[in-house]
């Protein structure tokens, strides 16, 4: 177990540091340059000159990449271009954002997604199950960024039950109580989580049911069901239990998941998060935040699978954590 | 729409209809069987035939040209004369739909077709040779798989600038191949313990002779059922980064940019956003449900169920 974790932990850390090497080289590479604002808006040379000399780009790429596998190594993510102030400021303020959205969008992904694929799987082959394949099947082929438009239109333009962007409301939010804070983020918060939570949950639910049929296909089901068991029984507490690890490995798919689809939610949404930070700091050639936001999305592509694979473990006595 | 367009979408639904049904008949033995019994693989089939069909003969169902404006109507409710409505600039969307289909499926196939090809080489070298090679390219993958799929694109289209459709075709594929890779090698490490690859090699066979002769054959089973897979991401990818402006550029239609394009109408023209989505989200059911029959006919130990 000791020895598994020592392990996994230094696999976890040199596939982080390999990407954000990969990725500060490519960048750097990469033609264009900051600092050169688009053709309207001209630039003294001289100011560009100073500009690149202050954040060392005038310097050798290995001694710039150098300086920050140093600056990283100190728990510095260097200065962000672009929004002039630290990388980790900006990550900072745009993380619980992320989270908030993910979480809930995670919330309505899996409590929807299981129960539908539990209804499938005990009405297996019926007609209500084919009809739910169909649905789950839709929302799996959608693309998210529609699904968000078309919330867009229908609840936030024809009904007008929701806002269609921003995480608060720009003018009000400030004066509301606390209260009024709260309900101002999460209705707010409606449209972006519930576009990533349905097109989610249509894969959990396929997922999960196809789990469960393999589950109810095992002899120790025939067992229970020949104990006199009612099928609820069964259903819940014999084969959902083996039915529930692969989704909980899925869980640890999904995170990088929700972080990468929030990426064009959030720009639908306009939601001040760490997909859309990423996505403005990759078209304002923002070096640092680049590599501070693919850092962060890495770690967090490691650590799901690494929390998946722990769940596992934890929760299926058959699986040892060897090395 | 033109009494001559109709008629050639009855034709081309005709054809659907045959080719699909001529499958249908077609003995392909045991796993045609399986793939015809999974209870959505003949719709999805049809659905697909027909997209293609509508893509590759766009020129034939489209009653205008795809950049043609008519300045006169811009944003028009579907009619008749424009069955899905124009655009904001007087396109029709229906033509445009029809010659976004070309490239929307073409990047999707062609792009999956890159990375398969380079998933089931480094697949088979990894699971072949073992030893180092192997080490070396898993842990290539492991960080290839590590760094979220939409940053690694965004970031290499918005720093090399705009790509024309082969270059963004070679970027989905390089950076769509390392699962295939990992689902390759696994497969390889079994097929290289079985007898008949020791035979080839007892006769004095060169190594990536088997590999492409004999081992990559023998796991073809995998390798087509994650490429059916996988050209709906693909697919989905190119949407939202055409969604993004940093996909297909237009005027080109593309089903993702021509969303990005409705978007600004959504209140006024929804059609204009709705309809590609449709048709983005219908060829990726089609490609699932046909993918998910595929895999029941080729590999026994799931079919069946």
């Amino acid at each position: 177990m000791r020895a598994w974790l020592l392990r996994r932990v230094a696999a976890g850390i040199a596939i982080i540091f390999a990407a954000v090497s990969l990725t500060f080289v490519a960048i750097h590479l990469a033609p264009g340059e900051p600092f050169l604002p688009p053709d309207e808006r001209p630039m003294d040379p001289a100011v560009v000159a100073r500009l690149r000399r202050n954040y060392g780009l005038d310097r050798p790429l290995p001694v710039q990449y150098l300086r920050y596998v140093t600056q990283l190594a100190h728990g510095e993510l260097g200065e962000s271009f672009s929004q002039r102030r630290p990388v980790a400021q900006a990550i900072a303020a745009a993380v619980p954002n992320t989270l908030l959205l993910t979480i809930t969008a995670l919330a309505i992904d899996f409590t929807l997604g299981i129960a539908i694929g539990l209804y499938q799987a005990a009405r297996a082959r019926r007609r209500s199950d084919a009809a739910l394949a169909n649905v789950t099947l839709f929302f799996y082929s959608l693309p998210t960024f529609w699904l968000a438009l078309v919330l867009q239109l229908v609840f936030g333009l024809w009904l007008g039950w929701f806002p269609t962007g921003g995480s608060t409301d720009p003018v009000l939010h400030d004066s509301l109580p606390l209260f009024g804070r709260v309900v101002d983020r999460l209705y707010h918060l409606a449209l972006p989580a519930l576009t990533l939570g349905l097109v989610g949950a249509g894969g959990t639910a396929r997922f999960q049911r196809a789990a469960l049929l393999e589950a109810l296909g095992h002899e120790y089901v025939r067992t229970a069901r020949a104990k006199g068991l009612a099928e609820s029984a069964v259903l819940i507490r014999h084969a959902w239990r083996d039915a529930l690890l692969p989704v909980i490995s899925l869980a640890g798919v999904a995170l990088p998941f929700l972080l990468t689809g929030a990426v064009l939610i959030e720009t639908v949404f306009s939601w001040p998060g760490l997909g859309k930070l990423a996505a403005d700091a990759i078209s304002a050639r923002d070096y640092p935040l680049v590599l501070g936001t693919t850092l962060l999305a890495t770690c967090a592509v490691v650590t799901g699978s690494f929390i998946a694979d722990v769940l596992t473990a934890a929760a299926d006595p058959r699986v040892r954590l060897t090395a | 729409m033109t009494t001559a367009t109709l008629l050639a979408l009855l034709a081309i639904g005709v054809w659907t209809t045959a080719f699909v049904s001529w499958c249908r008949r077609r003995p392909w033995g045991e796993a045609g069987r399986r793939f015809f019994r999974h209870p959505s693989a003949t719709g999805g089939l049809v659905v697909l035939v027909f997209l293609a069909t509508v893509a590759l003969c766009a020129p034939l169902v489209t009653p205008y040209a795809p950049y043609q404006q008519i300045l006169t109507l811009q944003d028009q409710p579907p009619t008749w004369l424009h069955p899905l409505g124009t655009d904001f600039i007087g396109r029709d969307v229906w033509s445009r739909l029809a010659y976004g289909g070309r490239i929307s499926l073409g990047v999707g196939t062609l792009g999956m077709l890159v990375a398969v090809t380079l998933g089931g080489l480094v697949g088979a070298a990894a699971g072949y040779f073992r030893g180092w090679i192997d080490a070396l390219l898993m842990r290539c993958v492991d960080v290839g798989l590590s760094i979220p799929r939409i940053f690694l694109v965004l970031g290499a289209i918005a720093l090399w600038g705009k790509l024309g459709v082969a270059a963004l075709i070679l970027l989905l594929g390089l950076t769509g191949w390392f699962a295939t890779s990992r689902i390759v090698r696994s497969e390889v490490m079994s097929v290289r313990e079985r007898p008949y690859t020791d035979a080839v090699r007892a006769l004095g066979a060169r190594p990536w002779w088997i590999i492409v002769r004999h081992v990559l054959p023998n796991s073809a089973a995998a390798l087509i059922v994650s490429a059916a897979l996988g050209i709906g991401n693909m697919m989905l990818l190119e949407a939202g980064l055409s969604f993004l402006g940093a996909g297909i550029q237009p005027p080109h239609p593309s089903w993702g940019n021509m969303i990005a394009d409705g978007r600004d109408q959504l209140p006024t023209a929804p059609w204009t956003t709705l309809f590609p989505g449709l048709a983005i989200a219908l060829a990726v059911m089609a490609l699932n449900t046909t993918g998910d029959a595929l895999r029941d006919a080729l590999d026994p130990k799931t079919g069946g169920k």
